[in-house]
């Protein structure tokens, strides 16, 4: 059973965000779609997949990329060829 | 250059940009108005994934779809609207407001490529490009009376799409005759360096409509529980017809589908809690208050940008990957993810296509599903496709209580081809 504090929880480590007015309408949906999903508790571990995969390579060869100025085009916040985001620390 | 003029009667709330005119060269496609959903990104044109967290972004490169349908002369007239990242199975989830179905606008269009069905459907275009992450391109096809094909995973490059869940979900022609879904497979399938899950396949063909000692399995959970039985019978008739152009009907059983949905919802939604991290508005969209700690500024341009579905999934999915949860979720997803492919490679041992119905009901009333997972449990038909990665069309078989009906094709991987013929052969069949 998932509780508020535990929602509130899971909204800080998605930064998400989320007001106190929100908790028991997103708790009781999470609650509800979490019962649905036991249902995977019957599935059994199955071995190695069956699928073949194959690895993809090529070389590694510099093409053209993106002009600068084009990168920073839809920031509002660009300064000396860099975008600004708030403070870390 | 050449151009063509586009100024529809938008009634449907199907588009949300539309250029009046709209460039167009020489190639197969030469002059035609073809509708791009709005979560593939379009040079110059804005592509916003009907989110107000990508308000006024406009991308810088086109995505590989789109150059391929410029490069044979496509118009794209215009961008479609759809539930928020593709998270819907409606098109009520949109930053825009919801389309309407023309067939019947009291009624949603389906989702999440919603808005590319109605443009479709309507008549303002002759094409358009969807995805399908679990059903986005098959549900509104059938929802709104017209056919829609998520090609085999790998065949068509996601280059340039915004990614939801990259392991699920394709870009795939919406139109409404199957020889316009073969036209635009034949422009849509070359291949893609930038995409390294794309395979070197090119769509090559012309559709045969015939279907003589084919082998169609129709497995019986897909007419089972949670399956209007209206619905039912009208597919079970279009089956029926089928036969009678001299196909084989093998019924069988596909155990992995009492828990597809809940693998599928496990795996849709971890992988979207990583994709959409990039959403920060740092680098497009709302700007940031850079005078704000980071995860304070983060936290308020999210919960003001994303809207409650994208959310809810954001969180799901954190949830099933945290420590202490993934083994019970996420591993278990994958696990049961398998079986489902396994069910595929054990039927097509036997049979040639799988057939049954695209959606489980006829389009719901607007407004008329308001609790998560009744709404997740209407995708448990087209998830099986999306979990293997096999191809699936979906092709128009009547009507029930007066709203379109859709019959799923479901066929082997990389042979398109063969679903494209079978459902040439339903809807030439239903022609005569």
């Amino acid at each position: 059973m998932i509780e508020e504090k535990d929602i509130e929880h899971i909204a800080m480590l998605a930064d998400i965000g989320i007001t106190k007015e929100e908790l028991p309408e997103f708790t009781g949906q999470f609650n509800e779609i979490l019962d649905y999903f036991d249902i995977l508790d019957q599935v059994e571990e199955t071995g190695a997949s069956e699928h073949e995969l194959a690895n993809v390579f090529r070389e590694d060869e510099i093409e053209p990329s993106l002009p600068q100025d084009e990168v920073l085009a839809n920031t509002r916040d660009a300064e000396d060829g860099f975008f600004r985001a708030p403070r870390v620390m | 250059m050449a151009s063509v003029t586009f100024a529809p009667d938008d009634r449907y709330n199907a588009f949300i940009t539309t250029l009046s005119e709209a460039e167009t060269g020489p190639g197969r496609l030469s002059g035609i108005p073809v509708a791009v959903k709005d979560n593939i990104s379009t040079r110059g044109i804005p592509t916003t994934c009907a989110s107000r967290i990508l308000a006024g972004y406009i991308p810088p490169y086109d995505a590989h779809v789109v150059t391929l349908l410029k490069r044979e002369g496509a118009a794209i007239v215009g961008k479609t609207n759809m539930d928020e990242f593709g998270m819907g199975t409606t098109t009520e989830n949109s930053a825009f407001g919801p389309t309407l179905n023309p067939a019947d606008p009291t009624r949603v269009p389906g989702g999440s490529s919603g808005g590319s069905a109605a443009a479709v459907a309507s008549g303002m275009v002759r094409m358009a490009l969807g995805t399908d992450t679990g059903g986005s391109i098959r549900c509104p096809a059938a929802f709104c009376g017209i056919v829609g094909l998520k090609p085999t995973y790998g065949r068509v490059s996601r280059y340039g799409l915004i990614a939801y869940a990259n392991s699920l979900e394709q870009i795939g022609p919406m139109a409404r005759s199957v020889e316009d879904i073969s036209l635009l497979m034949e422009v849509l399938t070359t291949h893609d360096s930038r995409d390294s899950t794309t395979i070197s396949c090119p769509y090559r063909h012309t559709p045969d409509p015939s279907v003589r000692g084919l082998k169609i399995g129709v497995p019986e959970e897909f007419f089972g529980e949670g399956v209007d039985p209206r619905v039912a019978a009208v597919v079970w008739e279009a089956v029926t017809r089928l036969e009678q152009q001299g196909a084989e009907i093998v019924t069988c059983r596909m155990p992995s589908m009492s828990f597809a949905l809940a693998a599928y919802y496990v795996t849709c939604t971890s992988e979207a809690s990583s994709n959409l991290a990039r959403f920060d508005g740092v680098r497009y969209g709302p700007q940031a208050d850079t005078r704000r700690p980071w995860h304070e500024s983060f936290q308020d341009q999210r919960r003001e940008g994303f809207g409650a579905e994208v959310r809810r999934r954001i969180m799901l999915g954190t949830f099933a990957l945290s420590s202490g949860y993934y083994g019970k979720y996420y591993a278990k997803a994958q696990a049961a993810r398998q079986q489902v492919r396994n069910d595929f490679v054990r039927l097509f041992r036997t049979v040639d296509v799988i057939a049954g119905p695209t959606m489980p009901t006829v389009a719901f009333r607007l407004g008329e599903k308001t609790d998560p997972l009744s709404m997740y449990l209407s995708d448990i038909l087209t998830v099986p496709a999306n979990l293997a990665g096999v191809p699936a069309i979906s092709v128009p078989c009547g009507t029930s209580e007066g709203l379109p009906v859709g019959l799923q094709v479901i066929g082997q991987w990389f042979r398109d081809e063969k679903v494209i013929d079978v459902a040439a052969a339903y809807e030439q069949g239903a022609s005569l």
